[in-house]
């Protein structure tokens, strides 16, 4: 770690630009929520079109989606509960984005870690709860990082491209999932619904008193600021967005890259691993294909909508759990076919990517003075 | 790409949103009517399981005092608690049919204890006196016979004596299937096979169309299915000029000529029983379950293969199966690795419990469960 060390000594030493701009990082904090938020506005406008030409009222609309994502308690917590799986699963594809890795393998590693925090939990049942859930949540996290760290293994020490690699070996960890759920861990009584054995009500994360809410909201919400703080704030979190910036810059200052990025993606596959866990724990208390829900995929979604700033990712996933949420209700008010929504989230994501050829354009948002 | 207008337009629909959101409050339910939800794994409209339900929800429609809440493609995870929940909070729903199976446990379980005011029928059979909640329930048919008469059907249209079976998973509801179809054909000419082929999901398209084409290069000439949306089976089938025999819903309009007869679900029968009661206050019952007999399920009509002296021999068979008490399952019945499954003597008719468990496939099958 000492070229780390020395990279985080000569970045706390130099003079920075902003020193002689004080309100620079107010302007490019202002940047970074307009863009998205333009991008947004962009969305909704092109939707609204859309609307119209189908004879449907973007007033109704927008109203309505207001209404099943946050204009009542209800639709809050609908919104919330649907946004905390999302949380980890953005991080899944966030940490690793920071050394220029694109992962896609959220789903597998989902899908393992929930099976892995069940078979850590059989044998247990019946123990104290809190050492259970503590078990659980450390086999999740544990099968969720080997999954996405062999992607980083293969990238690091043999070159192997680890989009690819990653979405290949969650094809393979969903197989390997439903063969053991179906198979070998299946509960014999889960007769239609190949289940594997419970891990009993005992042990099963409850909701927030009052509230509908489970703690995984709450975990994932920590886990996206302690990412930020290891991103932005420590050495190693430096030294891997150098990597991401100029892989052969960082390889000449000695930085131990193929470490950086296993340790990146083990990182981002534990967390999606303990989305997995949570799902068991707090919600269908055993694994089986109710885990497959496409978390991952939506992890992606986010993350790209983020871009990659675990601290963004807190709003998107609210943003798009919401859309989720008012789905159903549009559907049924409107007649709107179920696809509507999903065209709503592809109308933001090419918005909000297009958004990023927004940055640096405008000359009010960069640094003012001598740097 | 981004102008003053596009801001203003964004702005004045952001802006809208807004001011109607805080208008809109939650709809009262009218004052006698009753709102009932129903929901979908997939699409109202896959000529299969979620259609059977959803024909059968627009003819309640037609019925006074009915107000039809839907929503499709709910997947069965926590969503549908959501879908379930939104129905109740937001559009007023009392009665809610939940139609998939994996969306009982533990999902509208949780929902039903959540709401002790709210009905829920489960369409699955899965609903236990002394574990579950009185405000829900369980409605379900028994279609084996179904597919039963659909092998007499596909006996007697084959002509290489092979007939496909295109299934999900090997559950079950589904070998009883199977095996019932098997049966069937066997009935006409004892010397038929059915080679099964387990595609691993309730919806896998792609799956569904290669085993359907494997079938056919096996020189199977008739097949039927028991995956969620017949459609991809039905039509790739009678692209290789295959017969085929539908599941779940009509499918005679995917392929007029080769279309033979099929196993459908009747649901008008139990909704407008559920409903009925609803209106008239009395209690819903928690447990219905018929075949044939009870009109839970019917039969397409025949299409133009299927021979008239064929047509006396199935209607012959299914009026006695109108009359109750009929067994597919009946001994001495061997499994297809030759041990006996059930005794000389032994019959179960549908409603026997031993068939909830089945686990094997009977004799003239060609394929494997594990």
């Amino acid at each position: 770690m000492t070229a780390i060390a020395q990279l985080g000594a000569a970045a706390a030493a130099s003079p920075s630009a902003a020193a002689a701009d004080r309100l620079y990082p107010l302007r490019r904090a202002l940047e970074t929520l307009g863009a998205p938020l333009a991008a947004l506005l962009l969305a909704a406008a092109a939707f609204a079109v859309l609307l119209a030409a189908l004879g449907k009222s973007p007033a109704d609309f927008c109203a309505l989606l207001w209404k099943g994502a946050f204009g009542t308690w209800f639709s809050w917590q609908n919104t919330l509960q649907r946004a905390a799986p999302l949380l980890l699963t953005a991080l899944c594809v966030a940490v690793p984005a920071q050394l220029g890795l694109v992962i896609i393998g959220g789903e597998g590693a989902l899908a393992l870690g929930g099976l892995a925090a069940t078979v850590a939990a059989l044998p247990l049942v019946g123990a104290w709860t809190p050492f259970v859930q503590i078990t659980m949540a450390i086999a999740g996290f544990a099968a969720g990082g080997l999954w996405i760290g062999i992607t980083g293994l293969l990238r690091a020490r043999r070159g192997v491209n680890e989009t690819v690699a990653s979405l290949v070996l969650s094809y393979i960890g969903i197989a390997l999932f439903n063969h053991l759920v179906e198979g070998p861990l299946r509960d014999p009584a889960s007769l239609n619904k190949p289940s594997t054995w419970g891990i009993g009500d005992a042990n099963m994360i409850g909701p927030v008193p009052g509230t509908e809410l489970h703690p995984g909201l709450a975990v994932g919400v920590i886990a996206c600021v302690l990412c930020w703080v290891l991103i932005f704030r420590t050495s190693t979190g430096f030294a891997a967005r150098v990597t991401g910036g100029n892989l052969r810059a960082a390889q000449l200052q000695g930085l131990p890259v193929a470490r950086l990025i296993v340790l990146a993606c083990m990182l981002g596959g534990g967390f999606a691993g303990l989305a997995g866990m949570m799902e068991v724990a707090a919600v269908n208390g055993r694994a089986n294909a109710s885990l497959l829900a496409g978390y991952g995929y939506s992890g992606i979604l986010i993350a790209f909508l983020a871009r990659h700033n675990p601290l963004a990712i807190i709003p998107m996933a609210v943003l798009l759990g919401g859309v989720g949420a008012a789905g159903g209700l549009l559907q049924r008010r409107m007649d709107l076919p179920d696809a509507t929504v999903v065209v709503l989230q592809g109308f933001i994501f090419i918005a909000i990517l297009a958004s990023e050829t927004l940055y640096g354009r405008f000359a009010w948002f960069q640094p003012r003075g001598k740097a | 790409m981004l102008n003053r207008r596009s801001l203003l337009q964004g702005a004045t629909a952001g802006g809208a949103a807004l001011a109607l959101g805080g208008a809109l409050r939650p709809r009262a339910a009218r004052a006698g009517t009753l709102t009932i939800g129903f929901i979908y794994v997939g699409p109202k409209d896959d000529y299969g399981y979620n259609q059977a339900h959803a024909e059968a929800a627009a003819k309640l429609k037609t019925m006074p005092g009915i107000k039809i809440v839907e929503e499709e493609k709910v997947p069965e995870t926590d969503d549908v608690e959501k879908t379930m929940q939104s129905m109740i909070e937001l559009d007023g729903a009392t009665l809610l049919f939940p139609t998939s199976f994996g969306y009982f446990d533990p999902y509208m379980l949780r929902v039903a204890k959540k709401y002790p005011k709210i009905q829920f029928r489960h369409c699955g059979g899965l609903w236990q006196k002394d574990k579950h909640p009185l405000n829900t329930g369980s409605y379900f048919g028994y279609i084996g016979m179904g597919q039963y008469l659909n092998g007499m059907a596909a006996g007697y249209a084959s002509k290489s004596k092979k007939l496909g079976f295109v299934a999900a998973k090997p559950i079950p509801q589904v070998l009883l299937n199977i095996n019932s179809f098997t049966l069937g054909a066997r009935a006409v000419d004892p010397s038929i096979t059915t080679q099964v082929i387990f595609t691993g999901d309730w919806s896998m398209p792609v799956k569904e169309a290669e085993a359907t084409n494997s079938l056919a290069d096996q020189g199977v000439d008739c097949v039927t299915m028991h995956v969620d949306g017949p459609k991809v089976v039905v039509q790739t089938a009678a692209g290789r000029s295959m017969y085929v025999c539908g599941y779940h819903a009509d499918q005679s309009r995917l392929a007029p000529q080769k279309y033979l007869t099929g196993a459908e679900w009747d649901w008008i029968t139990v909704y407008r029983m559920f409903v009925t009661d609803m209106q008239g206050g009395s209690p819903l019952p928690n447990f219905v379950r018929g075949g044939l007999a009870e009109h839970f399920v019917k039969m397409s009509p025949y299409g133009p293969a299927v021979t008239e002296a064929a047509r006396k021999h199935i209607d012959a068979v299914k009026a006695e199966m109108m009359k109750g008490g009929f067994a597919v399952i009946k001994g001495p019945l061997r499994d297809n690795k030759g041990a006996a499954v059930v005794a000389a003597g032994t019959a179960y008719p549908e409603t026997a419990i031993q068939l909830e468990s089945m686990n094997y496939l009977v004799e003239g099958v060609v394929g494997s469960i594990s």
